[in-house]
């Protein structure tokens, strides 16, 4: 099964980030597909590489380019959400990139499943 | 996969709807929720918007954020229509908690009532909460 | 359908307006929506018309981090983990998170 993914929060400050990646992990681990993860409203921070979490802790940055680079899913961060919240290319992370809202609705019609987290 | 062929084939259009449930101004969910409402009648598919809880509140008439310096969004509703996207549902319920009335909204609605709209959400091929 | 209930039952009004528009669906409650699964919670009892038919899941890891052991749940409520998160979503799909 195809699934797409929304994340409308930023990283850390709630779970939705991390539930966002489990739920990810957990799909690719039985074989779906994730085409793509879509960063809107404040998700758009979970794309920018400048994050430097304590040792001990998650880099959900990092986390979510090593799954785009093992798995192929598609990044990819609302311009308008992103321009109005300072995210540019020159901060964005491995295998993100910046693109416009069609790409949501264009996928929540490809996809099977559009699973949304936030607050 | 296949079924997926098979709709692509059909060329076939999808039920889209967008869940309203906070109010505007506090926080900015309502106004980007709009901004993928708006985005989304370039794609030709059935669209639809709820409006329930303190979603409500953002199509009350008289609305003016300009003292706040922030974007005064809904007569932006009142565009949708030249959209193509005229069905905007409120739940009746919502409306009476909060002691409004459809009369005091900026664009005409279809009030239903819950199970109407627990039965409108049920018949979504996908649903956008924010 | 799947609904998702993300907020302590005791936070905001998400778990009502969940279950009032629940009808025969599925709901799953993740992060801080596990709280309502606890069965010596007052939320607890609104849970089970739905959980008594099966309907109602609580995410495994969620209840772990919170220190929520399985057997302080409310009768008919399952846990599940991540992959089964997904098979419910693949199963009952479309999704719909009440946030």
């Amino acid at each position: 099964m195809r699934f797409a993914i929304l994340v409308n929060e930023g990283p850390y400050q709630h779970e939705a980030a991390d539930s966002a990646y489990h739920f990810a992990a957990a799909a690719l681990a039985q074989g779906h597909e994730v085409s793509r993860v879509f960063f809107y409203m404040d998700g758009v921070h979970n794309a920018n590489r400048l994050q430097e979490p304590q040792q001990d802790d998650r880099n959900i940055v990092r986390r979510w380019s090593e799954l785009a680079e093992a798995h192929g899913t598609d990044l990819v961060v609302c311009v308008a959400a992103a321009l109005r919240r300072g995210v540019k290319d020159e901060i964005l992370g491995a295998g993100f990139r910046i693109s416009g809202l069609g790409q949501l609705v264009e996928v929540g019609i490809q996809a099977d499943r559009l699973v949304t987290f936030g607050d | 996969m296949s079924d997926e062929a098979n709709w692509e084939d059909a060329g076939a259009v999808k039920r889209f709807m967008f869940v309203n449930r906070k109010a505007p101004h506090g926080t900015i969910y309502a106004l980007e929720a709009l901004e993928v409402v708006l985005i989304s009648a370039a794609f030709d598919q059935d669209v639809s918007l709820a409006f329930l809880d303190d979603g409500v509140h953002q199509l009350r008439q008289g609305q003016d954020a300009k003292a706040l310096g922030m974007k005064n969004f809904a007569p932006t509703f009142r565009a949708l229509d030249d959209y193509d996207i005229d069905k905007l549902y409120v739940e009746a319920e919502s409306l009476a908690q909060r002691g409004l009335s459809a009369e005091e909204l900026i664009v005409p609605v279809q009030v239903v009532d819950r199970e109407r709209m627990s039965a409108l959400m049920a018949e979504q091929d996908v649903v956008m909460s924010f | 359908m799947l609904h998702t209930v993300n907020k302590s039952p005791l936070q905001t009004r998400d778990l009502d307006s969940c279950l009032e528009h629940l009808a025969g669906e599925r709901l799953l409650l993740i992060e801080d929506g596990v709280y309502a699964a606890v069965a010596a919670g007052e939320a607890s009892a609104k849970l089970r018309g739905p959980a008594a038919e099966g309907r109602v899941y609580a995410l495994g890891p969620d209840l772990e981090a919170r220190g929520i052991g399985h057997d302080a749940l409310a009768d008919g409520v399952e846990v599940v983990d991540y992959a089964g998160f997904v098979q419910l979503v693949a199963e009952h799909g479309p999704h719909q998170a009440w946030l």
